[in-house]
């Protein structure tokens, strides 16, 4: 374990890294994915069709591709950002389609009644959307939402090899190439560094579990 | 390409058979003759139990060499690979008496070379590969047969970046090279902060991010860096003196002193093959001076 | 969406007027960003035909070439994505029936292993399966398909059993419990019980949720480029733009050709799903929960 213990520095930044790109990625995709299934569900046609191109272009992408393009295509428009920004735009991006679906399933799951109650008393769709069916909905969406932002986190590891670097996997790949250490204790460090992030989440996602549940 | 490849094999034929004729080859050249592929020596004859007495006996070779550095080892449409690289292992496979056709190409990218020599998965790899001591520590180095340095590349109208410094002084200019590569590293002492160095998989994703304006400058190997300014209509340039030294050696199995030799010998013997490799891959880049063989380091 | 939603009312004149205004408004807007975007891109040379003619026009010289890589890439894809999905789904198979079967404290290794594995990025277990076990003296060079075909099945293995294990796990538990009292009146032994009356019946019903993770899988294959050489589909690709240069006109072909696969591997799922819940062969109740635990899997996956 000593390549690991020698650079612990090197790792402790890696975790922070990527704990980082990991919270902005977080705020983003919800509150995309959030707007994405509010344009799945709406009353308007092309809102619709917007948003149903949106989760099949996003969801049957791989991850790597959806990240050359925003760290190859968006310079060639002309948008110059930081290597981190598209890294974790291109996270954001692909994973808002799960996100949306995850909330869509759940709005699907809350019974008709509650809706057409809701109208009868006159609110509009985004009322009814705001303050009846999506309170509701929160309870059957919390476990696969858990699920798509815990394999969110461990998809931060791609975006360290699009010139964000200085993430957990990144810093495992120069460890091992260029510096000359064993694959084998570098990657482990590299795992644990992983594992604190998830194992937590995914602790923290059952306790949030139960909660929503006692809330029936 | 495909023609220029032609008549570099024929320029390999010419000096084979001009060497054959001299004869003064004890170890590799012992044939010679009027086959197809003539640089290949036709039963050369090796002590027992030395690498080359086995791999002329298996009938085949296995390098490790890049598959995505153009003008040293590039993999094309076709499957094929080309480059300077190629052509100095194809002239060490021929003394082998092995024909191109017998090569078996392992991909060897910068973070596995080590590896592939330790496991036995290559007989030797030649893939712009740096002879230093930290790697001497796993395997052993013939050679060199190249001495590239590590340079600077910048969009022409750059007059900011005049060399390694300028990353010191300006802390905002952001230079790319690839995740683990030995140029990485070296430029890191320049650098004010870690976030100046952006990293990715290979250089022509670099070569990419500098032509849409993401970073100020690319760093590598001269001779990698020509390549990408030839190939951008003047849109790109070297900047500042080069500012390492850079030998690029043939790995093999650590302690394996008389394949090493045997590799120098083959290489001092087909000078001209080897000019001819040169100018009919990385030589074809505007800018490059052919370079001459340069003195082996002892084999150890 | 064929069924009328209840989230809102049917759209008046009033309402309808005002949507095709804001369509036409956003589509004005949408046509103007998409000219910036071209014209800025052919100052660029991104719309030359020296970029784009090896893939779309067939008397280019480089055509036939681009694309036989772009069909092997493909084949590789589904190769590796099929072996390690069959592999997943038997390695699956068995942690749910023995997590189903143990003790409680058997138990504890067996969800130790499912956590370790559904903790890590699948790109750090690829690379465990490419570089790792190479460097530990496992040598799979000799197997047919070679050493980093095999690394990378066993890395995507080692992420999607676990999960299959949750997914057969819960389609177990879906399952009437009138099925495996009936199994075991009649005299089958647990094990029979399991094998021959519970197991399929719950991949019966868990299905759709398995070929959802194909999707996901296959995604996954393309993370093996950042570890080593396997030629498959996004590795195809890089050969071909280092050989060409056209990065971006490459890369979106290789997208559509992913979305293509990917779309029609969804639409057969949701065709399968709704089969079932008409034919009744599987009971509603049942197909509804093992919809539900499958929501996870079906989203929970890597990049």
């Amino acid at each position: 374990m000593s390549p690991v213990l020698d650079n612990l520095d090197l790792y402790v930044d890696g975790f922070l890294t990527s704990l980082r790109i990991i919270v902005y990625s977080l705020i983003g995709c919800l509150l995309l994915g959030l707007i994405i299934a509010a344009c799945r569900v709406s009353p308007v046609p092309p809102l619709r069709a917007f948003g149903t191109f949106w989760v099949t272009t996003f969801r049957n992408t791989p991850l790597t591709v959806v990240l050359v393009f925003c760290a190859f295509g968006l310079p060639e428009l002309g948008i110059n950002r930081s290597f981190f920004f598209f890294g974790v735009l291109g996270l954001i991006l692909y994973t808002s389609a799960f996100v949306a679906e995850a909330i869509r399933a759940g709005i699907n799951s809350v019974p008709a009644g509650q809706a057409e109650a809701a109208r009868s008393l006159g609110l509009g769709f985004s009322l009814t959307l705001r303050d009846v069916v999506l309170p509701q909905a929160l309870r059957t969406v919390v476990p696969p939402l858990g699920s798509v932002l815990i394999a969110m986190f461990k998809n931060s590891a791609v975006v360290g090899a699009f010139g964000v670097g200085g993430d957990l996997w990144s810093t495992g790949q120069i460890l091992t190439s260029a510096r000359g250490y064993e694959t084998l204790p570098v990657f482990i460090g590299v795992a644990i560094g992983y594992l604190l992030i998830t194992l937590p989440a995914g602790a923290l996602l059952q306790v949030i579990e139960r909660k929503v549940a006692i809330a029936r | 390409m495909r023609f220029r490849r032609t008549a570099s094999a024929l320029t390999v034929a010419v000096t084979a058979l001009a060497l054959a004729a001299c004869g003064d080859d004890d170890d590799g050249g012992g044939g010679g003759g009027d086959s197809a592929e003539p640089s290949v020596a036709e039963t050369p004859e090796f002590e027992a139990g030395t690498t080359m007495a086995e791999i002329a006996e298996r009938g085949t070779i296995r390098v490790g060499t890049k598959f995505d550095q153009p003008g040293f080892g590039l993999e094309n449409l076709e499957g094929e690979v080309e480059g300077f690289d190629v052509e100095v292992a194809k002239i060490i496979a021929g003394a082998l008496g092995i024909a191109e056709g017998d090569i078996e190409w392992v991909q060897t990218p910068s973070a596995v070379r080590e590896e592939v020599i330790e496991g036995g998965e290559v007989d030797m790899v030649v893939a712009t590969y740096t002879i230093n001591d930290t790697r001497r520590e796993r395997i052993s180095f013939a050679g060199p047969y190249y001495e590239a340095g590590q340079q600077i590349m910048v969009a022409s109208d750059d007059d900011e970046i005049t060399g390694p410094e300028s990353f010191t002084e300006n802390p905002d200019a952001t230079v790319c090279s690839v995740t683990g590569s030995t140029p990485a590293e070296n430029i890191r002492e320049y650098l004010a902060s870690d976030s100046q160095l952006v990293l990715f998989e290979e250089y022509s994703q670099c070569a990419d991010s500098l032509s849409n304006g993401q970073v100020d400058a690319v760093t590598t190997d001269n001779v990698i860096l020509l390549g990408f300014v030839s190939e951008s209509d003047g849109e790109f340039k070297l900047v500042g003196e080069q500012f390492t030294e850079e030998p690029y050696g043939i790995g093999i199995t650590k302690g394996d002193v008389a394949f090493c030799e045997f590799i120098n010998e083959t290489l001092a013997d087909n000078e001209e093959a080897y000019v001819a490799a040169w100018e009919s891959t990385a030589g074809q880049v505007e800018g490059t001076e052919t370079p001459s063989l340069p003195e082996p380091q002892p084999c150890s | 969406m064929s069924e009328p939603s209840v989230l809102y009312d049917a759209q008046g004149p009033r309402a309808r007027r005002r949507t095709l205004i804001g369509t036409v408004v956003a589509l004005l807007l949408l046509a103007g960003l998409v000219f910036l975007a071209v014209r800025r891109l052919v100052d660029r040379g991104q719309f030359t035909m020296e970029k784009w003619g090896p893939l779309i026009d067939p008397d280019n010289e480089a055509f036939d070439a681009v694309w036989r890589l772009l069909r092997e890439g493909v084949v590789n894809t589904l190769k590796a994505a099929a072996v390690a999905m069959v592999l997943s789904i038997v390695l699956g198979t068995v942690i749910a029936v023995a997590r189903l079967s143990l003790g409680r404290v058997a138990r504890i290794p067996l969800i130790g292993l499912v956590e370790l594995f559904r903790g890590l990025p699948v790109v750090v277990l690829v690379y465990f399966g490419v570089r790792v076990i190479d460097d530990v003296g496992i040598d799979l060079s000799g197997w047919p398909g070679g050493q980093v075909f095999w690394g990378l099945v066993f890395g995507l293995t080692a992420y999607n059993m676990v999960v299959f294990a949750e997914v057969i796990r819960a389609g177990v538990a879906s399952l009437p419990r009138g099925q495996r009292e009936g199994a075991l009146a009649t005299g089958l032994t647990d094990g029979q019980t399991m094998r021959i009356v519970l197991l399929p019946q719950a991949f019966r019903v868990m299905l759709p949720a398995i070929i959802s993770q194909l999707v996901v899988v296959l995604k996954d294959t393309s993370l093996v480029t950042f570890v080593a050489n396997y030629d498959e589909l996004l590795s195809q690709g890089d050969t071909i733009q280092r050989n060409l240069d056209n990065p971006i006109q490459t890369y979106f072909v290789v997208a559509l050709i992913y979305i293509a696969i990917n779309y029609t591997l969804g639409r057969l799922a949701q065709y399968i799903q709704k089969r079932q819940a008409r034919s009744g062969r599987v009971s509603r109740p049942a197909a509804a929960t093992a919809a539900k635990a499958a929501g996870p899997a079906q989203v929970g996956g890597g990049a």
